[in-house]
């Protein structure tokens, strides 16, 4: 980045959205504010003015932002318009989004980089259905700096009582969806009350006016005291350097640091920051900035991968859970397959589960629907074909959220809310392109001291076929012939003479009277193919409610496995 | 970051994604300012390499300065250049004679849709600006073009969290527009801190400049004594407001009253 551009010939913009149940005067604060600020051109205002006189209707701010809006369209459709407006501190983008149908789609294309939002409610009427659907649009966009709006102070007599009861219940409303209200304003559009210019009709407020609480705001959103994620957009090599590109979603990263490169898990120094002009030579880049990083290694590291400091690595996970709002043509089905793009990552990835869709206005659950259709936002269970760097959303955004590519479109977009965590999927079966996770050779022991149960890992991590395996350990003891069905990953394993002789998918399994054992080296209580394709779907619908009474159902915990009770200096 | 590094780094993303995730790409110069910033952009993006060919929709009726500054340039930096003509229309005599608009499809769009079949390019950088115009403003930073080149801008895909639309049918193609978030004086401020080398066209000789440039026979000059990119960036400073508020203002009679109608004043 340029090291000598002047800060003051380049003012700060800042993207805010302005969200509100329809008629609570949204349209009035903003085309208020925009006025007041002197960002209108007179010949608008005037014309607003004049048609107002001539039908005898009261001048509208409303309509002034109408005709704002209209101008920019030009006769096209739109589907959302950037409002500039300044003030003395700095510039200022409102995305609005005119129209309520498509507000989901809309709101979310312009507004999923806003860097705050504001929250218009009206005093007289207080949070109605669509400003609970919006606020919770927020929180799923990660907006955190959220500014309430208490218009039409005029109708309640500027009344202090009114707009602390207002505040309380919007608190209320936000803190379920996990967001704080950082800046309370009571206003009135309408007069222009605590807009722009301070009001007189409500000395008790303390706060600032509308205008001064957005130059109150913070610039950046994505902290750079978080910790490191920057996501590869490639890997170059048009020269003898190595370049890791890519741009720095949080956190910063400097010349000496010691890196982690994940799903790889490779770690390595940073020897350089690489740039084509040598001013914009440095030592440290942070968050927002696009890099070229050059570290003391030459792993295979591609597209996608994501490199964090040492100590402070992003999750390896291939089944997440997440909250997506759902803006394709075609709903959303389990079973559905659509292409997951996180950060710079790219895979395919199959529903395997929607647990809930949410009701957007009540925040009330529906379990199980058939389908997530239109502007409709569900939790749901994801498998992705291969494991990726990645975090919950809550602890990083840029690393903790995708869309989901239908076809050719971006019908979806999501936040990771859960992960399983993945990075020891070393152990297990491979053959070909298939692979299965298992634990069944990992001995068990109870620490007495700790009061705790410990796994230690077999030796020989990876098992294929014809491979002999250990069929007897110091805690478990499995039959020359059995099989092994891991529902985790859909793969059966058929061990015959000690050997692995087979593997496929649980689809293709079916029961031939050899002994089940699953994953982690428990029976499975299987007497017939009809008991197995039970015990199948049954499995294939676990969810963390009903583990317990799934494995009291099919599972036998006694016959191959025991656990071994040692001690602290029980040496494994 | 300051709001220039901010552009600057996001432009740079963009072209990143660009040409990690399209198949065959080139990027458009039209030798004016906007696209020269691109091209300092992609040097900047790749590390001062330049890994796809730079075109030049050439309609024969260029201001000659640019085509001398376009070689030097080109030699300087080593770029690898496609100058496109449509040479049929310009054989049969196309010029700004058969009107404005007929020219410049026949010389512009229609010399472009042809070059982009006849390369075979999946993706073409565009330094277009959202504030440049009206239609402009609706663009998608990855803006799909069907195998007829055309535009579907009511359907447009959602972009969100940097996550463009890169899956297409075949014989689609992509404009990337890197430049769609900067405006006028974003551009001129750029140039100025990164102390760009621009055409000397855009500095006022004998009182007018360019302001911005295509053909010779098209082309105006407006009055300006700017003889330096800060003289150009306070002139801007000053009138952009009331010429974009005079251009906003034609248009708004129209839609401004049908909207007014629309919500029952009439
Ligand atoms: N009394 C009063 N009326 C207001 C105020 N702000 C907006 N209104 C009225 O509320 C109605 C809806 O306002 P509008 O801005 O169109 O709402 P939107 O749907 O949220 O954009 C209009 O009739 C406005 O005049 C205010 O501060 N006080």
């Amino acid at each position: 980045m340029a090291g000598d551009m002047t800060e003051g010939g380049a003012r700060e913009k800042l993207k805010l959205v302005f969200t509100g149940h329809v008629d609570h005067g949204k349209s009035t604060v903003i085309g208020r504010l925009l006025f007041d600020a002197g960002s209108l051109n007179d010949g608008a205002v005037a014309k607003v003015r004049r048609i107002a006189a001539e039908t005898g209707q009261p001048f509208e701010f409303a309509h002034l932002l109408d005709a704002f809006e209209e101008e920019q369209k030009q006769g096209i459709t739109i589907d959302t318009t950037q409002l500039q407006f300044r003030t003395e501190k700095r510039d200022y983008v409102i995305i609005d989004a005119p129209g309520h149908k498509e507000f989901l789609k809309n709101m979310i294309s312009g507004a999923s980089d806003a860097e705050a939002a504001f929250l218009v409610v009206d005093a007289e009427r207080g949070v109605e259905e669509q400003s609970r659907r919006h606020a919770h649009m927020l929180s799923l966009l990660g907006i955190r700096q959220i500014g309430l709006v208490v218009n039409k102070m005029d109708l309640v007599r500027y009344d202090r009582k009114v707009f602390e009861s207002v505040g309380r219940e919007a608190s209320e409303c936000l803190a379920g969806l996990g967001l704080e209200i950082n800046s309370r304003i009571p206003l009135s559009g309408l007069k222009g009350e605590n807009v722009v210019r301070p009001s007189t009709r409500m000395p008790w407020h303390r706060g600032p006016t509308l205008a001064g609480a957005l130059d109150g705001l913070k610039k950046s959103t994505s902290p750079a005291g978080r910790g490191l994620r920057l996501p590869l957009q490639a890997v170059y090599k048009f020269d003898d350097r190595r370049i890791l590109a890519g741009r720095v979603e949080s956190g910063r990263v400097k010349i000496g640091d010691r890196v982690l490169i994940s799903p790889g898990r490779k770690t390595a120094t940073v020897t350089s920051l690489a740039a084509w002009l040598d001013k914009d030579l440095k030592d440290e880049a942070s968050a927002g900035e696009s890099v070229g990083l050059m570290i003391n290694e030459e792993f295979f590291h591609r597209r996608g991968d994501v490199v964090s400091l040492e100590d402070d690595p992003p999750l390896i996970s291939d089944r997440i859970k997440a909250s997506v709002f759902w803006m394709g043509r075609t709903p959303l089905k389990p079973r559905g397959r659509y292409k997951l793009k996180l950060a710079s990552a790219e895979v395919e990835a199959e529903i395997s589960e929607i647990d809930n869709l949410i009701d957007s206005s009540t925040l009330a659950l529906a379990p199980k629907p058939a389908r997530v259709g239109f502007n409709e936002v569900a939790q749901v269970e994801i498998r992705l074909q291969r494991p990726l760097a990645l975090d919950l959303f809550s602890r990083h955004q840029g690393t903790g959220r995708f869309v989901l590519v239908d076809g050719h479109d971006v019908a979806g977009g999501g936040i990771v809310t859960w992960a399983e965590e993945r990075s020891d999927i070393k152990f297990g079966f491979v053959h070909g392109e298939l692979k299965a996770r298992c634990e069944i050779f990992e001995e068990y022991y109870y620490n007495v001291d700790e009061m705790s149960v410990s796994k230690a890992a077999p030796e020989r991590p990876l098992y294929t076929l014809g491979d002999r395996v250990p069929l007897t350990g110091a805690s478990y003891r499995y039959p020359e012939l059995f099989d092994i069905v891991i529902f985790r990953d859909r793969m059966a394993v058929l061990v015959r003479d000690g050997r692995v002789a087979g593997m496929l998918p649980l689809g293709e399994y079916s029961y031939q009277g050899a002994p089940l054992v699953n994953g982690r080296g428990f029976g499975v209580l299987v007497r017939s193919q009809d008991d197995w394709l039970k015990a199948r779907a049954d499995f294939e619908a676990l969810t963390p409610a009903n583990e317990s009474e799934l494995a009291r159902r099919w599972l036998d915990f006694n016959t191959y496995r025991r656990i071994v009770i040692g001690g602290n200096d029980f040496q494994i | 970051m300051n709001h220039l590094q901010s552009l600057e780094a996001h432009s740079v993303f963009i072209l990143r994604e660009a040409y990690a995730k399209l198949g065959r790409l080139g990027l458009l110069w039209s030798i004016g300012k906007d696209s020269t910033v691109l091209l300092w952009l992609a040097k900047k993006a790749f590390f001062g390499h330049c890994p796809f060919p730079f075109i030049h929709v050439d309609t024969s009726y260029k201001i000659p300065e640019m085509i001398v500054y376009r070689d030097k340039v080109v030699a300087d930096l080593g770029l690898e250049l496609i100058v496109h003509q449509n040479k049929e229309a310009l054989a049969a005599g196309m010029s700004p004679g058969n009107g404005r608009l007929v020219c410049c499809k026949a010389l512009k769009t229609d010399a472009l849709n042809s070059m982009t079949k006849t390369h075979g390019f999946d993706g073409l950088i565009v330094g277009v600006r959202r504030d440049e115009e009206g239609s402009r403003s609706k663009e998608r930073v990855f803006s799909e073009r069907n195998s007829s080149d055309e535009w579907d801008y009511t359907n447009q895909p959602p972009e969100l969290w940097g996550q463009f639309k890169t899956d297409f049918p075949k014989g689609h193609h992509v404009r990337v527009h890197p430049l769609l978030q900067w405006s006028e004086i974003d551009i001129w401020r750029y140039i100025d801190a990164e102390k760009i080398p621009v055409i000397d066209l855009y500095f006022a000789k004998d009182g007018r400049r360019y302001r911005s440039l295509g053909c010779a026979p098209c082309t105006g000059r407006i009055r300006s004594e700017a003889t330096t990119v800060p003289q150009i960036i306070e002139e801007l400073s000053a009138t952009t407001v009331s010429e974009r508020a005079g251009r906003a203002q034609d248009q708004e009679d129209a839609y401004a009253m049908q909207k007014l109608r629309k919500d029952g004043y009439m």
